[in-house]
């Protein structure tokens, strides 16, 4: 049986995501004595969506940082956070899902508990619900849902991020008690957030990243034209379906490679009888370039 | 197509670059700063 060319990329996702998550959280120490890093990385945003309130983050969360400018009086529009944001997703696109982001990576591995797996392919219209939470909790709220002195909250880390739960709450409340004993209501809410997601992502693939990220939603705006680009060579392609069955974020490729919610896992690479599917990158639109002839 | 796609993207990184130095230049990257450094009450659930 032939051995199949898989991109490095592929071949190494599992690996790229742990050392992703990994650098993102590289202060480990900070664990032990529930203290957070404050250096200079902080001035700069991690590309995945990572709390800056877990003990190891060596960076700020991107998210959370659009929030914390436009929520301060003397900002209404974050130029910084945006330029970060369109920076690495017109480079990368949702390849930042699939293989930088830390809570991307926690779902995929609680989908390998074994237990039933449901499709959500019947579930697509969720999948704007992730724009809405970006328009409304990420952008509108925050900048006009505001106190007496001009001042809004993060709506979105507040009130649905399950990140700063796992990544802040759980691991700073181990270590103080002061923390532990703040803790109310509103831990409590997004605590079953928390629950619900990780009870989700063994049945489905992901579901925060499909229905409710809003960095998701930022990257999949740029995905149709970020440099990072999936191609399909029509001259290979036996138009089996193998590459729309086994893709797990319900995209079939051949249709459109750089669809919103194609996150460059590389599942529809493996899939492919004929190797017609490749990564490619640069300017341009490279999504369907090599045409062999078909049987030659 | 292929070009009006070559100057999307050509165009979003300069504004991007722009934009990024835009921020840096009135403050927000010290606000991104000052926020990460502490503890982040409405994310951790404290309110």
């Amino acid at each position: 049986m032939d051995k199949k060319k898989l991109s490095p990329l592929v071949r190494f996702r599992g690996w790229i995501q742990a050392s992703s998550a990994l650098l993102t959280n590289i202060h480990l120490p900070n664990f032990l004595d529930g203290t957070l890093y404050q250096g200079a990385g902080k001035y700069v945003c991690v590309p995945g969506l990572n709390c800056y309130s877990c003990p190891g983050a060596a960076g700020a969360c991107p998210i959370g940082s659009f929030q914390a400018v436009v929520g301060a009086s003397k900002f209404k529009f974050s130029y910084y956070i945006t330029g970060i944001l369109i920076l690495l997703g017109v480079l990368l696109g949702r390849l930042i899902c699939g293989f930088l982001c830390p809570f991307g990576w926690f779902q995929e591995l609680l989908h390998k508990i074994p237990s039933p797996k449901f499709s959500t392919k019947r579930l697509k219209p969720l999948r704007y619900l992730k724009y809405a939470v970006l328009l409304i909790m990420v952008i509108l709220l925050p900048v006009f849902a505001v106190n007496s002195l001009g001042m809004g909250d993060p709506f979105f880390c507040k009130y649905l991020c399950p990140q700063g739960v796992l990544e802040g709450a759980i691991p700073l409340s181990l270590t103080n008690a002061g923390i532990r004993a703040a803790l109310g209501k509103l831990f409590t809410w997004k605590a079953g957030i928390l629950l619900a997601v990780i009870l989700g992502s063994v049945v489905f693939y992901r579901p925060f990243c499909k229905w409710l990220c809003p960095l998701g939603a930022f990257y999949a705006i740029l995905n149709k034209v970020s440099l990072f680009q999936m191609c399909v060579d029509t001259g290979k392609c036996i138009s089996c379906g193998a590459c729309a069955k086994s893709c797990k974020m319900d995209v079939d490729i051949t249709k459109a490679p750089n669809h919103t919610e194609c996150i460059r896992c590389g599942m529809c690479m493996k899939s492919c009888p004929t190797d017609a599917i490749s990564y490619q990158f640069g300017f341009g639109d490279k999504s369907s370039l090599r045409t062999k002839e078909k049987g030659v | 197509m292929v070009q009006r796609k070559k100057l999307a993207q050509v165009g979003l990184l300069i504004a991007a670059v722009l934009m990024i130095c835009f921020g840096v230049w009135r403050g927000e990257a010290d606000t991104v700063f000052s926020k990460a450094i502490r503890l982040c009450m409405e994310c951790v659930g404290i309110g």
